[in-house]
């Protein structure tokens, strides 16, 4: 057979009444080659995943499709029937998702869930279809197929799990594979290998790849052509290098330009300035086991020591696990450390009882991840920028005035002091939670991965934000990302975290320009698009 | 700074739409609708009990004993006065109305349940908010909990009764006291996810007291799943009210109940179904309009239900 695998011709696919806007795809149309992989970017709301469903025939009753084509290999997939869909989804179509956990069925063994395929698309018998589940396992390099196909998906890491995934959709080799933001909930080391593996068994098998994904990082690293969709539209499609490159739109062009360069910023650091935060050899251990069990522990954060200084940032980088959160939460007391010292401003405060904490909350405020949920969704927001002053008695007025102020400094609107977060996106929220923090008018600001729940050119809105604060308020600055372009962009030091302890700790460039340790090494390798530079790099 | 320097806040009326949504949704929600209406009429029948063709439900008339529904009768009121009466519901064998006993019983019966339900929900949510929040007193409480839960409330009530005397307070006690424990663990396992939800940590870095971070930032984000919950204590006490009123460990027979009517008429209910007939299909169209609006608002309440389109 010749031509595309997969053809989308003027996809209209309309939006339940009273969204933001009528359509969540409009007139949107593409190819996908044999062979090809095409990566479909955009921002949250821009429809991508929306035209992944519509594919697989997927969508929801909400969401029909109301005008266009959707051919696989020449078969116009909106006219088919359920039961057609049914015969093509696994052997002709298939898709992984993002979150591999709740992709795959708890209690089931991973090979039954691959055999389940197996018996529901061929007439192979038992044993040939052993042989073919333990092939394909091999295939996604899966160590000891035997073991991992006899495992609950819980009993394997978050890779494997992904890689089980994989597996699965490419059992019967279908001429088309549709990756949802596969690699989105992974480490960037996993992310790496599983990117790699895709690449590898597309090529082998000469499978057509829709490659859904946010990170322009990740386009660079696999993409062979790019479709850029805002909005649900689509505003341009073209090679690789070519659109990353010489990008055409306007859209495209912001939205390269907000990627943060993998080179450190070449600020002045004042290698004098008072020290605000230092650590000195904090730990924390859980204690692990019950009433009858051998109490066991196991340490989250071991021997840490850094220091903050006035109107600097201090970055702390590493994957999920390494204990960076829990080093954030022990500065700023909302988990007891086990040991060591926390100063502030030279006093030490690790061992302090919370009720001697009052004095310090004022000195040390956090911002958080998920700006979904860093705001009590019962309070409107104003109540919560003056709630901080309020405790330490300032009064209404005053405070309502300072949170007027703060709300200029952040860039929203003052009038929308009495709205409720809901009201509000997601970048908004994040400047009301930074507004919330100086309303205390705090010396250090920890900041949890305060951008990583953003799109990214929210991100780089509130990254510029959060520097021109520390520079007008000469703040000092814990920034918690594992995302490195990110500390690449805000950090002065870098302090390099795995398993609870800081492997690599020096100025930004230094650790940039030339990782020591291994495990910085590694994850230097392992940053998407690292050879490509954008954004602040190739302006 | 001009406005245009702000980010722009074109979400706004789609906000206001989904602000309103709560509200339109448990309007268009027919359990809602239809429970909501039916216990309407119940309250309105309750408060407006002396006006819907009623006598005194204590009044009796030796000379109008077991009418059968429709019948007409004579009824002497306390000032010795004799009037024309029909008995709607029939009499029962002390020549008492049962359509007034009835009407006048839906009083006591949405009363109890009322204000059962609020005293666990107000104990409850003390008790789940303190047990979630305060670690150290968690052990303790919610073993003293466990111990609660064994207890019968009928049992509860027999021994009340035994100890003070049969009141609506005896009956009111023993029916929330059981109920506490449900509302303590459902609030504690409420409070055990809010409380790791990062606005209630930022509250905590903000230096906010305890008590405030308690009934200021949590316990307002466990009202939705405690409403639907009060419904449902709400459905229950008047069912075991109606079974503590039955056995004669409830409100005494002077007062008329769904539950001691219903006792009173047991011992003739073969030769006259209605003593018990009617009272019963009161309580069972209560119960069921309480559960209906009970589902309906967790339907559009719920969290995990309002997530789905």
């Amino acid at each position: 057979m010749n031509g595309p695998v997969l053809e989308v011709r003027d996809l209209t696919i309309a939006l339940p009444p009273g969204a933001d806007r009528a359509e969540a795809v409009s007139r949107t149309s593409f190819d996908v080659g044999r062979g090809e992989i095409l990566c479909l970017v955009g921002e949250s709301g821009s429809g991508k995943s929306v035209i992944a469903q519509g594919v697989m025939g997927l969508l929801p009753k909400t969401l029909p499709v109301t005008g266009g084509a959707i051919r696989l290999d020449g078969e116009d997939l909106t006219r088919a029937t359920p039961g057609r869909l049914r015969q093509l989804r696994a052997t002709r179509m298939s898709m992984i998702f993002q979150e591999p956990m709740t992709a795959l069925n708890p209690v089931m063994r991973c090979g039954e869930q691959i055999d389940e395929v197996l018996v529901e698309h061929t007439t192979l018998d038992a044993a040939a279809r052993r042989a073919r589940i333990l092939d394909i396992v091999h295939e996604v390099h899966l160590p000891d197929p035997g073991r991992i196909v006899a495992s609950y998906p819980h009993q394997l890491s978050g890779g494997q799990r992904q890689r089980i995934m994989i597996a699965m959709a490419l059992v019967l080799e279908p001429a088309l594979l549709i990756a949802d933001e596969p690699t989105t909930a992974l480490d960037v080391t996993t992310q790496a290998q599983i990117l790699k593996l895709v690449a590898e068994l597309q090529a082998r098998h000469g499978t057509g790849v829709l490659f859904i994904t946010h990170d322009f990082g990740v386009v660079a690293e696999i993409a062979h052509r790019v479709a850029v969709l805002r909005q649900g539209e689509l505003v341009e499609l073209g090679p690789r290098a070519a659109v990353l490159q010489r990008p055409q739109h306007e859209y495209t062009r912001m939205l390269i330009a907000s990627v943060p360069g993998m080179a450190p910023h070449e600020r002045p650091v004042d290698a004098d300035a008072p020290v605000i935060l230092a650590t000195r050899a904090l730990s924390k251990t859980y204690a692990a086991g019950g009433w009858f069990r051998k109490r066991g522990a196991v340490a989250a954060v071991e021997d840490v020591s850094l220091e903050v200084r006035r109107g600097q940032t201090l970055g702390v980088v590493g994957e999920s696990g390494s204990g960076k959160s829990t080093v954030a939460r022990c500065i700023v007391r909302l988990v007891d450390p086990s040991a060591g010292e926390i100063l502030i401003d030279g006093e030490d405060i690790a061992a302090r009882p919370a009720r001697a904490l009052r004095e310090f909350r004022q000195r040390v405020q956090i911002v958080f991840q998920d700006p979904y949920r860093s705001l009590n969704p019962r309070r409107r927001v104003g109540e919560a920028v003056i709630e901080g002053p309020l405790n330490f008695g300032v009064p209404r007025s005053e405070a309502l005035a300072r949170a007027r102020r703060l709300f200029e400094l952040v860039r929203l609107d003052p009038n929308s002091l009495d709205r409720y977060p809901h009201e509000f996106s997601g970048g908004q929220r994040q400047r009301v939670s930074i507004a919330r923090a100086l309303a205390m008018e705090p010396e250090l600001l920890v900041a949890d991965e305060p951008v990583s729940a953003l799109d990214v050119s929210v991100q780089a809105q509130v990254l510029a934000l959060l520097a021109e604060i520390r520079e007008r308020l000469q703040l000092a600055m814990l920034f918690i990302t594992h995302d490195l372009r990110v500390a690449a962009q805000v950090c002065d030091t870098v302090a390099v975290m795995s398993q609870g302890r800081v492997v690599e700790y020096g100025p930004a460039r230094e650790v940039f320009a030339n990782p020591r340790h291994d495990y910085t090494r590694q994850l230097f390798a392992a940053a998407p698009g690292r050879n490509w530079t954008f954004g602040a790099g190739a302006a | 700074m001009g406005a245009s320097d702000y980010d722009a806040l074109s979400v706004g009326s789609a906000a206001v739409r989904r602000q309103n949504d709560a509200w339109r949704r448990l309007r268009a929600n027919w359990s809602v609708r239809l429970g909501g209406a039916a216990l309407a009429i119940l309250i309105c029948v309750a408060l407006a009990a002396p006006w819907f063709g009623t006598v005194d439900p204590t009044l009796f008339d030796a000379a109008s004993r077991d009418l059968r529904p429709g019948e007409t009768g004579e009824i002497t009121t306390l000032d010795g006065e004799t009037l024309e009466h029909t008995f709607l519901m029939g009499s029962d064998s002390f020549g008492r109305d049962i359509y007034s006993r009835v009407v006048y019983g839906t009083r006591i019966s949405l009363l109890v349940g009322v204000l059962s339900a609020a005293v666990a929900l107000v104990f409850g949510i003390l008790l789940g908010l303190s047990a979630g929040y305060l670690r150290r007193l968690d052990g303790p409480l919610m073993r003293v909990m466990d111990g609660l839960m064994a207890i019968p409330a009928i049992l509860l009530a027999i021994a009340l009764v035994a100890l003070w005397k049969a009141s609506l307070l005896t009956v009111i006690v023993a029916i929330a006291i059981p109920e506490i424990p449900r509302v303590t663990r459902l609030v504690r396992s409420l409070v055990l996810t809010i409380r790791e939800e990062p606005y209630v940590e930022a509250a905590v870095a903000l230096g906010t007291s305890t008590p405030k971070i308690m009934f200021a930032h949590i316990l307002p984000n466990t009202i939705a799943p405690l409403l639907v919950q009060g419904t449902f204590i709400c459905a229950s006490a008047i069912l075991v009210e109606a079974i503590l009123s039955f056995l004669g460990v409830g409100l005494p027979p002077d007062i008329p109940t769904w539950g001691n009517i219903m006792a009173e008429g047991r011992v003739q209910f073969i030769a006259y179904p209605h003593n018990v007939f009617f009272p019963g299909v009161f309580l069972a169209v209560t119960v069921l309009a309480v559960n209906i609006f009970g589902d309906g608002l967790r339907d559009t309440l719920d969290p995990r239900m309002a997530r789905r389109l």
